[in-house]
């Protein structure tokens, strides 16, 4: 078996979590590594959890990976975190977007949105919890939250060496909105401390 | 050659159109909707369009098979049951120019109503079946299935699952070949089904199954990759992968891209040099069935299981007993389920029908399939595409059978699925006088598969305008003497409508008509709605509409506006006046 690493971003169907996938791909890409990515579509448009997995390495298998085998989540809603937890190894890292959504039921006052959830996941592992929303609308718009927390995460697993990820990201988003994601890179990387 | 990152279904529409696929029509079903989305690409060099239902899709690429060029169809798993009549005939009849079918299953149903393993139907129509494993197999091996299809006289199943079919992997791209067309000659002794012909026609088909089997044998598509001879892999499609991840270093593979019929004397013979036997293979035993009654000993689905998709994890966990790592973090997570989106049409409709606890409704397949979900809770049943109809027929003759008359049966179902089978249903209520009110939820769009074009919307799959069928100019014609077009949004006329409808002396049918809001071409009346706390007394009427962005805190209702699009049904619930949409 070969050694390949694996990052899981999960999140809420609308968080904009596929273009954060898509920028971690390219750059994986440029840099000359197997990557496989799966995404589950259809119903998990409508508000539902959804999950985004790349899988890189010198030569990859299987695109999907089982529980306790993630290296990284990215996680964008924190309840999220706490759904997916169970996929990460035991010495994996977490980046936590500090931010609450209710999901239909809890609207609906039939369950009431879990306490604790960003404690649980800090006694466990290793974790990097930033409002990533805050620091994007601070920036200019709240849009560019993903590339907060790909900045974060390219800083969490130790990877600014792997390929010139300022440069993947100017080429992979749209032209007029280069200089804002550069921005929210550059303080989602900062937010966390080495 | 660029290196792309190509999901299964664009590797599959790129394989086409570099096959020299001529003809090409679907309809859409997650998880095989992408790979038409993406063949608009290749129009200069072939056509593609959208049909109305899964047979009519199939139909039409067969028809092109048999005028000499090659055709493609594809559909989700379910959407062969639909298909299945023209492609057992199309086995026996065989082809002109190569016929491929794409079927996507869905293991897990991460949006299917089932899991059934389309692999059978490969076996049970006695036609050859391809499974990629990965993207660039679904580019190469779409051109080895119009060779397949083309040199053994049959259709050829290419059978691809969620994970083959989504996940994205590496691909390098090929040319486009054409195919020569012969002229067309008739040929009535090939192409007429008579049960004369029939009869010849099976006897070929047989042999030519038996040419198959021999060609699996010396086919790249099928390959062996030895190892030190302890542990034997047989496997297929993504489980090829998990199988690849799951077991040790040294471990051989028998990797099967053709897997119907069944390689037999390859698998023999790599049984005989491996000490033990397993077959790796996501959901029922298809290969290991086979692999059994041929006489050869292994191990698979009794440690394995046929449930659900399978993944790296799970197979070692079933194969070896190697448990995973896992945390558990002690806070359990609150499930997420998917709602109809804020500004849904379908919420006004189903909001309508939940305040009658008479009502019996009989759903469909798609958005409004939600309709059936709390809060709304306003379906009695969903069986499949066009069921809406047909079913509420059903329950209405027996209630009128079993003398039930406290009950009113309505049948849902939306403008795509109307013309998938919905035409069928709604003739059957006029014609044996069924006492129920067929409704359909005209969104204006196959909604649920992402936006695609249908015979209602006015527009084909290249995008350019294309007659628009009016479903009430049809349901007129059935001999629905009132059909009643309706904006479900506005609560009061749509109570009004169903009341019209249930009231009415002649054969009555509902229209509930808005657009999706998502559809990117009509320009929408978006809005804001706010709610006045010194109104709102926290009843939380607002919470049953079901709108994800109408929450209750500290006792009263507020709107989250990045959610809210102004559609104003929570207000109008609203007994107190309290939520307002902002000018």
């Amino acid at each position: 078996m070969t050694k390949t690493k694996s990052a899981l971003l999960v999140g809420v169907g609308g968080q904009g979590a596929i273009l954060t996938a898509k920028v971690l791909v390219n750059g994986l890409m440029r840099a000359g590594y197997d990557v496989k990515m799966s995404e589950v579509h259809g119903m998990s448009q409508r508000g539902g959890s959804v999950s985004t997995q790349v899988h890189w390495g010198e030569k990859v298998n299987s695109p999907v990976i089982g529980k306790g085998a993630a290296d990284i989540i990215v996680a964008f809603e924190k309840m999220e975190a706490v759904r997916y937890a169970d996929y990460l190894k035991p010495d994996g890292v977490v980046v936590i977007n500090d931010y609450e959504m209710a999901s239909s039921s809890i609207a609906a006052g039939l369950a009431s949105y879990p306490e604790g959830c960003l404690e649980a996941m800090q006694k466990h592992f290793t974790c990097h919890v930033l409002k990533a929303g805050e620091i994007a609308e601070s920036l200019g718009s709240a849009k560019c939250m993903n590339i907060v927390l790909f900045g974060s995460m390219v800083k969490a697993l130790g990877m600014d060496d792997v390929v010139d990820w300022e440069d993947v990201i100017a080429s992979t988003v749209p032209p007029k909105f280069k200089e804002l994601n550069l921005k929210a890179y550059r303080a989602g990387h900062d937010a966390v401390k080495a | 050659m660029d290196r792309q990152l190509l999901s299964g279904n664009e590797a599959i529409a790129r394989g086409a159109y570099e096959a020299g696929v001529k003809v090409c029509s679907a309809y859409p079903g997650t998880p095989s909707t992408e790979i038409f989305e993406n063949l608009p690409k290749y129009k200069d060099s072939l056509y593609c369009e959208w049909a109305p239902n899964e047979k009519v899709a199939t139909e039409v690429a067969y028809g092109a098979s048999i005028a000499g060029v090659r055709s493609l169809c594809a559909m989700k798993h379910v959407g062969v049951n639909v298909a299945a009549d023209p492609i057992f005939t199309a086995a026996y009849n065989g082809v002109s120019g190569g016929f491929v079918i794409v079927s996507a299953d869905d293991p897990s149903m991460h949006s299917s109503q089932n899991e059934q393993d389309n692999r059978y139907y490969a076996k049970s129509a006695k036609i050859a079946m391809v499974e990629p494993s990965d993207s660039q197999e679904c580019l190469d091996f779409m051109k080895a299935a119009y060779e397949i299809s083309e040199q053994f006289d049959m259709p050829v199943l290419f059978r691809t699952t969620t994970r083959v079919a989504h996940s994205k992997s590496i691909v390098t791209f090929g040319q486009r070949t054409e195919r020569e067309v012969p002229p067309y000659v008739r040929n009535t002794r090939k192409y007429i089904s008579a049960p004369a012909n029939a009869y010849r026609n099976h006897p070929k088909l047989e042999e030519n199954l038996k040419k198959l089997a021999a060609y699996g044998c010396t086919s790249p598509l099928n390959r062996v990759e030895m190892g030190d001879g302890k542990i034997g892999v047989v496997t297929a499609s993504i489980a090829y992968y998990y199988a690849k991840d799951a077991f040790p270093e040294g471990s051989s593979f028998l990797k099967l891209g053709l897997t119907n019929p069944m390689p037999m004397d390859l698998i023999r013979d790599f049984a005989s040099k491996v000490e033990k036997l397993y077959v790796i293979e996501e959901l029922d035993g298809f290969m290991e069935e086979q692999i059994k009654a041929a006489g050869i000993p292994c191990v698979g689905k009794e440690l394995i299981g046929n449930l659900y998709e399978l993944n790296p994890q799970l197979v070692k966990e079933r194969i070896f007993g190697e448990a995973a790592p896992v945390t558990d973090v002690g806070v359990q997570a609150v499930s997420r389920p998917p709602a109809l989106c804020p500004g849904c049409p379908h919420r006004g409709f189903f909001y309508t029908m939940s305040k009658h606890k008479d009502f019996v409704i009989a759903g469909d397949i798609g958005c409004y399939t939600l309709g059936g979900s709390a809060p709304l809770n306003a379906l009695d049943s969903v069986v499949c595409m066009g069921g809406g109809f047909s079913v509420a027929m059903g329950m209405a003759k027996a209630f009128e059978a079993a003398g039930v008359t406290d009950k009113k049966v309505f049948g849902v179902l939306g403008d795509s699925t109307f013309f998938h089978s919905g035409m069928t249903g709604a003739a059957e209520i006029i014609y044996n006088a069924g006492n129920l009110i067929p409704v359909v939820l005209d969104n204006s769009i196959t909604g649920m598969t992402g936006h695609q074009d249908n015979p209602g919307t006015g527009f084909n799959l290249q995008g350019e305008i294309a007659e628009k069928l009016k479903i009430e100019d049809i349901l007129t014609a059935y001999g629905y003497k009132k059909v009643i077009i309706v904006d479900p949004q506005d609560l009061k006329a749509m109570e009004q409508a169903v009341q019209d409808a249930l009231a009415s002396e002649v054969p009555a049918a509902i229209i509930a008509r808005r657009p999706c809001l998502l559809i990117k071409r009509i320009k929408h009346d978006i809005g804001k709605c706010s709610v006045d706390p010194n109104k709102c007394i926290g009843c939380k009427r607002c919470l049953g509409v079901g709108c994800p962005a109408v929450l209750v805190e500290y006792k009263k209702a507020r709107i989250d506006r990045n959610q809210c699009v102004g559609c104003t049904v929570c207000a109008q619930v609203c007994p107190m006046g309290a939520i307002t949409r902002e000018e």
